[in-house]
C-alpha cells in the first residue's frame, strides 16, 4: 500500500498509457466505427456562419441610403453601410499618412474638390524627400535614446531608401503608423474597462484566451468578408489582432498599481477620471508600454499576412517574391521589415524610460532644441532636392525619392549563392531532407493518423485529470470535442503532429542552450539580447533562409517552426535558472555540489514551473508557425485556412478552422498553466 | 489637557464603528446585536477589522492609534477617511456625516479638508517632487503658477530645497516621506492622517522624522490622527494613545495613564519595559503646592517630562515649585518624590498616585 501511495502519480499514468495502447490495438480503422473517428456533427455549422454573415450583410435591418452618385435613395443593409462608413474613415487615415510620405493629391481632393485639383497645377503634395525622414529618424533616435539609435535608425532608413525600397516601406509605415495607435487606444480602454468592471474581465478574459490563439489567417477571412479588400482591410485586422495583448498587458499594469498610490490618489481628491487618467494609467506606464511594444510587433507581423487580403507594401512585395522564389528580394524585404521592427520597437523602449527632464529653467531654444534643429534640416534637405533635380536633370532625383527597384540590389549575389549551394550542398542536404521526411516524419504522421479518436480522448482527458482533476479533464475533452465534431479532424491531427514534432525539438535545444547559457551571466545576458531581437522579427521572415536551402519541404516548414519555437523556450529556461534565489544557490554551493549536481538538484526543480510557462509558449508560436507553414504547402488546418481565404464562402469554414487551431493551443495551455501553477503553489512560489 | 479639550467640539466623531470583511458580514452583524465575536464571525467567513469603535477627536489634538499588525488600527483610518466603507456606526467630521456624503462631497471634503500620509509613501512615480506636492492642487483645479509656488513653500517647510526636480526614486526613504507629508499638507487641510508614517524607516531617521513632526505639528496646530505599531513612538508623539487589538480599543487615554495604569493585561504587557522618567510629565508627580517658604529658587513645567528636569530637581534640597504655562505656580515636587519614581517600585507607585 506505500508503494501505491508512493508512486501514486506514476501508477495513475500506467494505467492511462494501458488504456490508450489498448484502445489503439483493438479499435478497428473503419469510417463508420464510432471509436475510430466521430461523424461531423458540426458539419453543417460553417455553412450556417456563411448564412448568418451574408444575413447580416445584406438582408438585416435595411436602411435608406442617399448615394450621391446616383443622386437617389437605395436600399442598404445597416451593417454594411456602418462597416463601410468604417472602411471609409480608415481608408482616408492610412491615405493621409501615405501621401504625407509619399506625395499625392486625393486627400487634398478630399478638403477642396477633383475641380480645384485639376484647375491648379499647383495642388499637389511632394513627398517628403528620403533625405528629410532620415534626419527625422536620427535626431529622434538621439533624443528619446542616444548615439547607437541615432545609428541604428539611420542605418535603417538609409538602407531602405538605397535599395529602392522606400515606396512600399513607407506604404508599411503608412498603415503601420495608424493602426499600431488604434490598438493602443483601444487596449488601453478596454484594459481600464476590464480593470473597473469585475464582469467586463470575466467576460473579455476568454475572448482574449481564444483571440490570442487564433492563427492569424482566420482573423483575415471575416474582415474580408465585411470590410472589403484593400489597406484598410488589412489594418482592420491587425488591430483586431493587435489589441488583445495590449488589454492584457494594461489590466496587468493597472492591477500591480501599489493600493497605497490609489488611496494617495483618492486622498488627494481625485474624480473618477483623473484616478484613471493622472494616477492609474501614469504609474501603470511600464506594462502599458512593453504593451505599445507588443502592438507594433504584431503590426509588422500582420504586415506580411495582411497583404493576402490586399494591404500594400513591403509584405505584398515580399509575398511575391517568395511565390517567385526570388530568394535575394525577398531576403532584402524581410532585412527591411526586421529593421523597421526593431527600429519602431527601440523608439518605443526609449521614450518608455525616457526620463523627463525638469530642471526648468532652459531657455526657448534648449526647450525647442530639436524641433529647431528638424526645421533647419529640413529646409538643408529641400534645398538639396532642388539641387538635385538640376544635377541628375530629367532623370531620376536620387535626392527625392528613389523609386521601386531603382536603388542597388544584392540580388544576384543571393541567387548566385543559392545556386552555389544547390549545386555543392545539393546531396547533403538532400540526403538529411529524405532521411527527416522518410525515417522521423512519415512515420510519426502515420502514427498519429492511426491513433482512434476514442484514444486520443482517454489519453488527453486522462491528462487532464490526473494534472487538475475532473475539471481539467472536462475542459480539455471539451476542447477536444468541438474538434472531434468537425470535418476536419485528420486535419487537426496533422497539425498536432507538426506542432508537437516542432515543441519537442524546439524543448529540447531551447532548454540545452538555455541551461549552457545559464551558467555564466555574460552568456545568458547575451542570449537574452538574441531572444529579444530574434522575437522582433515577423515570424514570416523564418521561412526566407529554410527556402533558400531546403526548397518547398514539410522539411522547411518544421526547421523554421523550430527555430521560431525554439526562442520562447531558450528564454525561459535562462530566466528560471537565473532567478533561483542566491541563498539557494549558497546553500549549495555549501553542500559541496558540483556544476552538475547543482543543475539536477537545485536549479532545475526550482526553475522548472517558469520552463514550462516558456513551454507553452513554445507550443502556442510553433502553432501559429504551422499554420503560417501552410504558405510553403502543408496539408493541415493551416492549408484549408489558407484555400478557405480565396473561397467566396469561406468566412464559416475559416472561423472554424481558426477555432480548432485554437482550441488546440488552448487545451495545452489549459494542461500546462494548471500543472506549472499547482507546483508554484508547492514550491511556495507564488 | 483633557479639560481643555472637552469644551471644545470634537472634530471627528466615532461612534459604534465596526468594520467586517466578508460576503454577508452586514448581515451577521444585525444578527449580533452589537455584541461581535470575531471567533464567530471566522467561522462564517468573515474576519473583523474594527469592533464597535467609539471614540472623538478633538481641535489641535494628536490621536495616536497603536496596535500589532492586524489589530484593525490601520483599517479604523481607513474607515475615517473613508477610503474603505464602515459596515455600521457612524462617522461625523465637523458634525457632518460622513457615511452619507455623495462621492462629490467626499471628494471636496477630500480637497480641502483632509490630508493622509501612507506608510509606503504613495508617491506618484512619474511625477517629480515639486510635481508630486502640487498634485492635490492641481486635482482640485487651481492653476499651474499657484500650485507650483505653493508646492515650493511646502517643499521649504519639509527641508527638501534644491530636490524638487528629483523623481521618487532618487530620494532616500526619510525625503520620500518628506515628499508625502509635503503633499499632505500641500491643501492645508484640517484634518491630517498619518498611517505608520516612519514605520518603513531606519531607527535613526524615524527619531529625526518624528522630531520634524513634532516640530510640524507645533507650527501648524493640525488634528491628527496617527497610526503606529511603535508603542514609544505613540508615546512621544500623542496628547492621547488609543490601543487597539483585534479591533477593540483597549483603552484610550493619555500617555501618562496608561503607563500609569494600564486597562487591561495587554496594554500592561507594553508598559511594563517602558522607562516612566521618559514618558512622564512633572504633572503625575506633582504634589499639592507647599508654601513658598518651602520652595526653592526653582520652577519647572508641570508639562516637562521627568526625565528632563530631574537633575535640576535632584541638586535642589527643598521642594520644588511646578508652574503652569502662564507662570502661576500650580503644586510642588521634591527631589525624593523623583528618587521614588526611578527607582521605587513600579506597583507602590500606582498605589500612592
Amino acid at each position: 500500500m506505500a508503494f501505491v501511495n508512493k508512486h501514486f502519480k506514476t501508477l495513475q499514468i500506467l494505467v492511462l498509457l494501458m488504456f490508450f495502447c489498448m484502445l489503439c490495438l483493438l479499435v478497428t480503422p473503419d469510417e463508420t466505427n464510432i471509436l475510430w473517428r466521430f461523424p461531423a456533427l458540426f458539419a453543417g455549422f460553417p455553412g450556417a456562419i456563411n448564412g448568418f454573415a451574408e444575413h447580416l450583410m445584406y438582408d438585416w435591418f435595411p436602411v435608406e441610403v442617399y448615394d450621391s452618385d446616383l443622386e437617389e435613395y437605395e436600399t442598404s443593409a445597416l451593417i454594411r453601410e456602418l462597416t463601410r462608413g468604417f472602411s471609409g474613415g480608415v481608408l482616408f487615415c492610412i491615405q493621409f499618412v501615405r501621401e504625407i510620405l509619399l506625395g499625392g493629391v486625393k486627400t487634398i481632393v478630399a478638403f477642396t474638390s477633383w475641380d480645384f485639383v485639376g484647375d491648379n497645377k499647383w495642388a499637389v503634395w511632394p513627398a517628403l524627400p528620403w533625405t528629410v525622414v532620415l534626419g527625422g529618424t536620427i535626431l529622434l533616435g538621439y533624443a528619446l535614446k542616444g548615439k547607437l539609435l541615432a545609428l541604428l535608425a539611420g542605418i535603417t532608413t538609409s538602407y531602405i531608401a538605397i535599395f529602392g525600397q522606400w515606396e512600399p516601406a513607407m506604404e508599411t509605415l503608412s498603415f503601420v503608423l495608424i493602426a499600431a495607435p488604434v490598438s493602443c487606444l483601444l487596449g488601453l480602454f478596454f484594459g481600464a474597462v476590464a480593470y473597473k468592471s469585475k464582469t467586463a474581465e470575466t467576460i473579455l478574459m476568454p475572448l482574449l484566451n481564444v483571440a490570442q490563439t487564433m492563427p492569424h489567417f482566420s482573423y483575415l477571412i471575416p474582415v474580408m468578408v465585411f470590410f472589403g479588400v484593400g489597406d484598410h482591410a488589412g489594418a482592420i485586422a491587425t488591430i483586431i489582432f493587435a489589441t488583445p495583448p495590449m488589454i492584457r498587458l494594461t489590466l496587468l499594469g493597472l492591477k500591480r498599481v501599489s493600493p497605497e498610490v490609489v488611496e494617495a490618489g483618492s486622498m488627494s481628491g481625485c474624480s473618477n477620471s483623473q484616478m484613471m487618467l493622472k494616477v492609474l494609467i501614469p504609474t501603470a506606464r511600464r506594462d502599458i508600454l512593453i504593451g505599445t511594444n507588443q502592438v507594433i510587433m504584431q503590426c509588422l507581423a500582420m504586415a506580411v499576412i495582411a497583404s493576402f487580403i490586399g494591404a500594400k507594401g513591403l509584405g505584398f512585395n515580399l509575398l511575391l517574391a517568395l511565390n517567385q522564389l526570388r530568394i535575394g528580394q525577398a531576403l532584402e524585404l524581410g532585412i527591411c521589415i526586421v529593421l523597421i521592427a526593431v527600429v519602431l520597437d527601440k523608439l518605443s523602449l526609449a521614450w518608455a524610460n525616457k526620463q523627463t527632464d525638469y530642471f526648468a529653467d532652459s531657455s526657448y531654444f534648449q526647450r525647442h532644441k530639436y524641433g529647431i534643429i528638424f526645421l533647419i534640416f529640413m529646409a538643408t534637405c529641400v534645398i538639396l532636392t532642388f539641387v538635385g533635380k538640376i544635377i541628375f536633370g530629367g532623370f531620376i532625383n536620387y535626392f527625392y525619392l528613389i523609386p521601386h527597384n531603382q536603388g542597388i540590389t544584392t540580388e544576384p549575389f543571393w541567387q548566385a549563392g543559392v545556386d552555389w549551394m544547390v549545386e555543392n550542398w545539393y546531396h547533403g542536404l538532400q540526403t538529411f531532407n529524405n532521411w527527416l521526411i522518410i525515417d522521423v516524419l512519415m512515420p510519426m504522421k502515420a502514427a498519429y493518423l492511426g491513433m482512434p479518436v476514442s484514444a486520443t480522448f482517454v489519453l488527453v482527458m486522462g491528462i487532464g485529470y490526473i494534472i487538475g482533476g475532473w475539471r481539467s479533464a472536462l475542459i480539455v475533452g471539451g476542447f477536444l470535442l468541438f474538434i472531434a465534431f468537425t470535418e476536419w479532424w485528420d486535419r487537426a491531427l496533422i497539425t498536432a503532429y507538426m506542432t508537437s514534432f516542432a515543441v519537442i525539438v524546439s524543448a529540447v535545444i531551447g532548454v540545452i542552450v538555455g541551461s549552457l547559457c545559464a551558467q555564466n551571466r555574460f552568456a545568458s545576458k547575451m542570449i537574452l539580447i538574441v531572444c529579444d531581437t530574434l522575437q522582433t522579427f515577423p515570424s514570416f521572415i523564418y521561412l526566407i533562409p529554410v527556402i533558400m536551402l531546403f526548397g518547398v519541404t514539410d522539411t522547411s516548414v518544421l526547421i523554421a517552426v523550430v527555430v521560431y519555437a525554439t526562442i520562447p523556450a531558450t528564454r525561459y529556461t535562462v530566466e528560471g535558472l537565473r532567478s533561483v534565489p542566491a541563498t539557494l544557490q549558497d546553500a549549495g554551493s555549501m553542500s559541496g555540489v558540483n556544476k552538475f549536481q547543482r543543475w539536477v538538484n537545485i536549479e532545475m526543480p526550482l526553475a522548472f514551473p517558469h520552463i514550462m510557462l516558456g513551454i507553452n509558449q513554445t507550443v502556442v508560436f510553433a502553432l501559429f508557425m504551422v499554420i503560417i507553414g501552410a504558405m510553403i504547402g502543408t496539408d493541415d488546418l493551416g492549408q484549408y485556412i489558407l484555400k478557405a481565404l480565396s473561397d467566396k464562402n469561406g468566412i464559416g469554414n475559416g472561423l472554424m478552422l481558426g477555432l480548432c487551431v485554437a482550441f488546440i493551443g488552448l487545451a495545452v495551455d489549459h494542461l500546462i498553466r494548471t500543472w506549472a501553477d499547482q507546483k508554484k503553489i508547492a514550491l511556495g512560489m507564488t | 489637557m483633557p479639560s481643555q479639550i472637552s469644551a471644545a467640539k470634537p472634530v471627528i466623531k466615532c461612534t459604534s464603528v465596526y468594520k467586517v470583511f466578508g460576503e454577508n458580514a452586514k448581515k451577521l452583524l444585525s444578527q449580533s446585536n452589537g455584541h461581535v465575536d470575531a471567533k464567530i464571525f471566522k467561522d462564517s467567513g468573515c474576519v473583523v477589522g474594527v469592533n464597535n469603535a467609539s471614540f472623538e477627536v478633538f481641535e489641535g489634538e494628536i490621536l495616536v492609534v497603536m496596535g500589532l499588525s492586524g489589530s484593525g488600527k490601520s483599517t479604523l483610518l481607513r474607515c475615517i477617511s473613508r477610503l474603505t466603507d464602515t459596515t455600521a456606526g457612524d462617522i461625523f467630521i465637523d458634525g457632518q456625516d460622513l457615511l452619507a456624503m455623495t462621492p462629490k462631497q467626499l471628494i471636496e471634503l477630500r480637497r480641502n479638508k483632509m490630508g493622509m500620509v501612507f506608510q509606503s509613501f504613495g508617491l506618484l512615480p512619474h511625477k517629480t517632487v515639486l510635481e508630486n506636492i502640487a498634485f492635490p492642487l492641481q486635482v482640485k483645479g487651481k492653476s499651474t503658477e499657484e500650485s507650483m509656488t505653493r508646492a515650493l513653500e511646502m517643499v521649504e517647510l519639509v527641508g527638501l530645497d534644491g530636490r524638487e526636480n528629483y523623481f521618487p526614486r532618487q530620494l532616500s526613504g526619510g525625503q520620500q516621506q518628506r515628499v508625502g507629508i509635503a503633499r499632505s499638507l500641500a491643501v492645508e487641510p484640517d484634518i491630517w492622517f498619518l498611517d505608520e508614517p516612519f514605520s518603513a524607516l531606519d531607527p535613526l531617521i524615524r527619531k529625526e522624522m518624528q522630531d520634524e513632526f513634532l516640530r510640524l505639528q507645533g507650527v501648524l496646530n493640525k488634528t491628527i490622527l496617527f497610526v503606529t505599531h511603535d508603542f514609544n513612538e505613540a508615546l512621544r508623539l500623542a496628547d492621547r494613545i488609543a490601543i487597539m487589538k483585534d479591533g477593540v480599543i483597549e483603552q484610550l487615554d493619555t500617555p501618562a495613564n496608561i503607563v500609569l495604569c494600564p486597562a487591561t493585561e495587554y496594554v500592561r504587557k507594553f508598559t511594563e519595559e517602558v522607562p516612566r522618567e521618559k514618558v512622564l510629565k512633572i504633572e503625575s508627580v506633582m504634589e499639592p503646592a507647599v508654601h513658598a517658604s518651602m520652595l526653592g529658587p526653582l520652577q519647572v513645567s508641570k508639562d516637562a517630562i521627568i526625565f528632563t528636569v530631574a537633575e535640576a530637581v535632584l541638586t535642589e534640597a527643598k521642594h520644588v515649585a511646578v508652574v503652569d504655562g502662564l507662570g502661576h505656580i500650580v503644586g510642588s515636587v521634591h527631589a525624593s518624590k523623583i528618587i521614588h519614581m526611578l527607582f521605587g517600585n513600579a506597583n507602590t507607585t500606582d498605589d500612592n498616585l
